[in-house]
């Protein structure tokens, strides 16, 4: 099993809807965010080209996060979804500074918080708060092992980008181009 | 002229205790929380964050305190997904900013000041000023002012008092244009939510429209779906819009020259033969005197004011034409520009008409709006005076009263038929919503009386005799939710939670204050729920069963939500046709045709002022919510990269703008260098500058566009004010502007 999320560039307006909805879900303090929306910008007016992205953790299949982490709060749950376990964090930040995605936030509680995937909700058969409330539909979650899963199949027949593949860390969210 | 009425900062009132019951919930299902495993409860709801009434649900926590709102599946509004201010509603319940309990203006030593009261008080106030005023002056020299679902109990209370003039600003501030121009056409208005079949479209056309910077949810959900299905979108904005970003053509238009544009639209559509010639044969009139008047407007004649090519004019002209009638040429929303805004909506309905798109699968389609038993009321006394004597012969095309004519009736110097004299504003906050703010002080200090009805400290509250304080929606029952869609559907709006500190629900406020009135008779139900009830039963649900599943959708009474093929068709214009040229129009003494009239443009040094929405943000209405401050909490102004360098701007730098009339905005603005503006105007999202101290997170963050735009280029048509005629220069420094003014 390998949880994975597909993000919909042609279709994500940047609305920020995911944001709050992952804020309200998960009760993330306000100030702090576990998602957060990129906006692109290309060429001179009037031609122009744009490229609107929800991101979030990537739960990297090779995640310097997790191995990094000297007490082993961060580690790799269910279908590879990276967690932290708050009460194992000692908040020193190690891994914040080794995440090339910038996801990971000190949480005023004295741990380190990131997106979970809402395993919470995976595992009442619901998808993450973030795909659940997109108006535009332009996030899709699912289990990249099971050919016929929506990931799959629309990964098959679209182009799609993963974000600095450079760093080596094998991320799990498939941007479509 | 020294004003009587002094604004008042509201004074910090002590935070009540949170009161939180349930005893309205026994009947919910409960929800286990995954995380936790705590058991929950969720209420139905209808969103009141903008006018699009999503339906959702309002899941509480074990200690009774709101969770989340999510939205509700079956509901065609929003198809279970809410939107970022949906969302982030809860922020609206739990902004410690509130308004907290009635409050009565009060002079102190020589400085006026509110004092809190009991509602009794109030209310009592309330009426015997409104009494006064009747008896001096008559009943409609009272106007309400509204905006919401409360607007039907306060409406209620206005006619029942003998007034109509009772207005919205989303008419002649906002989409009045439109629905003038497509009852003019089609006998028929587009309604809202629009009836626009962008699901199953072919082919967008977006004048100006920013959908998804605009959240209006189905919409930007049926757009997504449109891009899905590769449908072609073609956005004419002088922005480069969210929206044009995902078009497969931006036409990057001169500001203020859409007209042209279209009307060359509409050209190429007649000469090319493109139009959809059996349709318009069968249910158009005054098709040969359009044809005649657009010949003049040919794509070469166009280009030189639009500044679009000819070539791309035609190629878009004819990428509708192949879409035709699977193609909506949207009517916009927000469409008070430039002051002939309705004649540039009559000229997107008749693209329309001869596109053949309005009644057509993936153009217009026809809504179905579920009836209600209506609780049989005394008649009302139709008034003496309407809006229409104020100023006899001014916005002839209005069909509902215009919010500046009313304003315009309130200052004596303008030599109204009668004066208005007392305002009830609800929910809406006038100052930041009206252009001219000197003109609406003005009509504020010549009157006796004003009542705002709101949530949130508002400026509008500011300049109140007495402020009633509102809950929000999450804490208590409204009407029904009856909106027009593919199918009937009723939603339920209930309490989620008890009202926090002495707030009260608009429907008690509208009922106690009409007690006092000795209107009550009005208000047949002491308890708004008990209504819902009965009205519910008569289409045979009931107020437990809404409870329960939130949104009932009903069958259509007729397999019509398109036309059939050759349906005989009777339209409410007065040929009963669809009216390419307008008879209503030539007979009230405007053009019968549109035609295209030059724009000021913006002088030296200065840029045009555009404005628009951010997807995470209704108004100046959300600018405080603590949820959406945390998305967006000022707004920046968007600058061309060209423009910058010829001034030194730098993103993230603060100016002031100084507009043409020498106005300067009341705080700095962050400057934002972009590619995404032209480099003759200048953009900002709308809602932002507040200067009521009270607002802690929004005051002072941001530029206010309202207060820059003083010069209002009104519609003769209906009254709309066009608010895109006005430019600004950029102050870096504001102690030598101050020394130089």
């Amino acid at each position: 099993m390998r949880y994975v999320m597909l993000i919909d560039t042609k279709k994500c307006v940047g609305c920020s809807d995911c944001v709050v909805a992952c804020q309200t879900e998960n009760n993330v303090p306000i100030g702090y965010c576990r998602e957060w929306i990129v906006e692109v910008m290309d060429g001179t007016y009037p031609q122009l080209e744009m490229e609107i992205r929800s991101e979030r953790c990537n739960h990297c299949a090779n995640a310097p996060c997790v191995r990094c982490c000297p007490t082993g709060a961060s580690h790799y749950s269910d279908g590879g979804i990276v967690l932290v376990k708050p009460v194992e964090c000692i908040g020193c930040g190690a891994c914040i500074a080794s995440c090339p995605y910038d996801a990971r936030y000190p949480h005023p509680s004295g741990y380190v918080d990131k997106c979970t995937f809402c395993i919470h909700r995976i595992k009442n058969g619901q998808l993450p708060a973030c795909v659940a409330v997109c108006p535009t539909k332009c996030l899709y979650f699912g289990d990249l092992d099971a050919p016929n899963s929506d990931v799959s199949q629309i990964l098959k027949r679209r182009k799609y980008k993963t974000l600095i593949p450079e760093a080596g860390t094998d991320p799990q969210l498939y941007f479509l181009i | 002229m020294t004003s009587r009425r002094e604004f008042i900062k509201i004074s910090v009132l002590g935070a009540g205790a949170i009161a939180l019951g349930n005893g309205a919930c026994n009947l919910i299902k409960s929800y286990k929380n995954g995380e936790t495993g705590a058991v929950l409860t969720r209420t139905p709801t209808y969103c009141e964050i903008c006018f699009w009434k999503c339906a959702g649900w309002v899941y509480r926590n074990p200690d009774g305190s709101v969770w989340k709102i999510t939205g509700n599946d079956e509901d065609q509004n929003c198809n279970g997904r809410l939107c970022p201010r949906g969302t982030g509603g809860v922020g609206m319940y739990y902004d410690e900013d509130r308004l907290k309990t009635p409050l009565i203006r009060v002079e102190e030593r020589g400085r006026q000041t509110f004092r809190e009261a009991t509602w009794d008080e109030a209310l009592d106030y309330v009426a015997a000023r409104m009494r006064k005023i009747s008896d001096s002056y008559g009943p409609e020299s009272i106007a309400l002012f509204t905006h919401g679902t409360g607007s039907t109990y306060f409406s209620t209370l206005m006619r029942a008092f003998g007034s109509e003039n009772i207005a919205e600003p989303s008419y002649a501030q906002c989409r009045g244009p439109r629905d003038e121009a497509f009852l003019a056409t089609f006998g028929e208005e587009v309604y809202s939510p629009e009836i626009t079949d962008i699901r199953d479209t072919k082919c967008l056309v977006l004048i100006g429209s920013h959908i998804g910077e605009n959240m209006h949810n189905g919409q930007v959900q049926e757009m997504s779906d449109a891009i899905d299905k590769n449908a072609t979108i073609i956005t004419v904005d002088p922005r480069f819009s969210t929206a044009a970003g995902k078009s497969k053509y931006w036409l990057p238009v001169k500001p203020a020259t859409d007209m042209a544009l279209l009307l060359a639209w509409i050209h190429e559509i007649i000469f090319r033969e493109y139009y959809d010639k059996k349709y318009v044969e069968k249910y158009c009139t005054g098709f040969n005197q359009l044809k005649e008047h657009v010949a003049q407007y040919s794509p070469e004649w166009a280009y030189g004011i639009t500044t679009i090519t000819p070539d791309l004019i035609r190629a878009t002209a004819k990428e509708m034409a192949n879409a035709a009638p699977s193609v909506i040429v949207h009517p916009g929303r927000h469409v008070t520009w430039y002051g002939d805004d309705t004649q540039r909506i009559r000229a997107i309905a008749i693209l329309n008409a001869l596109l053949g798109s309005w009644g057509r699968r993936g153009g217009f389609f026809r809504p179905a709006r579920q009836e209600l038993p209506q609780a049989s009321l005394p008649q009302f006394i139709a008034p003496r005076r309407t809006w229409t004597d104020l100023f006899r012969g001014k916005y002839p095309g209005a069909s509902t009263p215009v919010t500046n004519a009313l304003i315009d009736g309130s200052i004596p110097e303008n030599n109204p038929g009668y004066p208005i004299k007392g305002w009830i504003v609800n929910a809406t906050n006038l100052i930041l919503t009206v252009p001219d703010q000197a003109k609406t002080l003005k009509a504020i200090s010549n009157l006796d009386l004003i009542v705002a009805v709101d949530t949130m400290p508002m400026e509008i509250t500011g300049w109140a005799d007495v402020v009633l304080p509102e809950c929000t929606y999450l804490e208590r029952y409204d009407i029904l939710r009856t909106s027009p869609g593919r199918k009937p559907s009723v939603a339920l709006r209930m309490p989620a939670v008890e009202p926090l500190n002495n707030t009260k629900p608009g429907y008690w406020i509208a009922r106690e204050l009409a007690k006092k009135l000795n209107l009550v008779q009005y208000f047949p139900y002491e308890k708004l729920e008990d209504y819902l009830d009965w009205q519910l039963k008569g289409i045979g649900s009931s107020l437990d069963e809404m409870k329960r599943i939130g949104v009932k959708n009903l069958e259509r009474e007729y397999d019509d939500l398109y036309f059939a093929e050759n349906e005989d068709v009777e339209f409410y214009t007065d040929s009963s046709k669809i009216e390419l040229y307008s008879e209503y129009f030539a007979g009230m003494g405007f053009d019968p045709l549109p035609r295209y009239v030059q724009h000021e443009e913006p002088p030296d040094g200065f840029y045009r002022l555009i404005y628009g929405r951010a997807p995470m943000h209704t108004f100046s209405r959300t600018s405080n919510n603590p949820n959406l401050t945390d998305l967006m909490d000022e707004n920046s102004l968007w600058v061309n990269p060209k423009v910058a360098k010829e001034w030194d701007l730098t993103t993230g730098q603060y100016i002031w703008l100084k507009n043409q009339d020498g106005i300067i905005s009341g705080f700095p603005v962050k400057v934002r260098v972009t590619e995404r503006i032209r480099w003759d105007s200048v953009y900002m999202v709308h809602g932002f500058g507040h200067d009521q101290k009270k607002l802690s997170r929004c005051y002072g963050k941001g530029a206010s566009d309202t207060q820059l735009i003083t010069k209002v280029h009104t519609d003769p048509v209906m009254g709309g004010t066009g608010m895109r005629g006005n430019f600004v220069t950029f102050v870096t420094d504001l102690t030598n502007e101050e020394k130089a003014s």
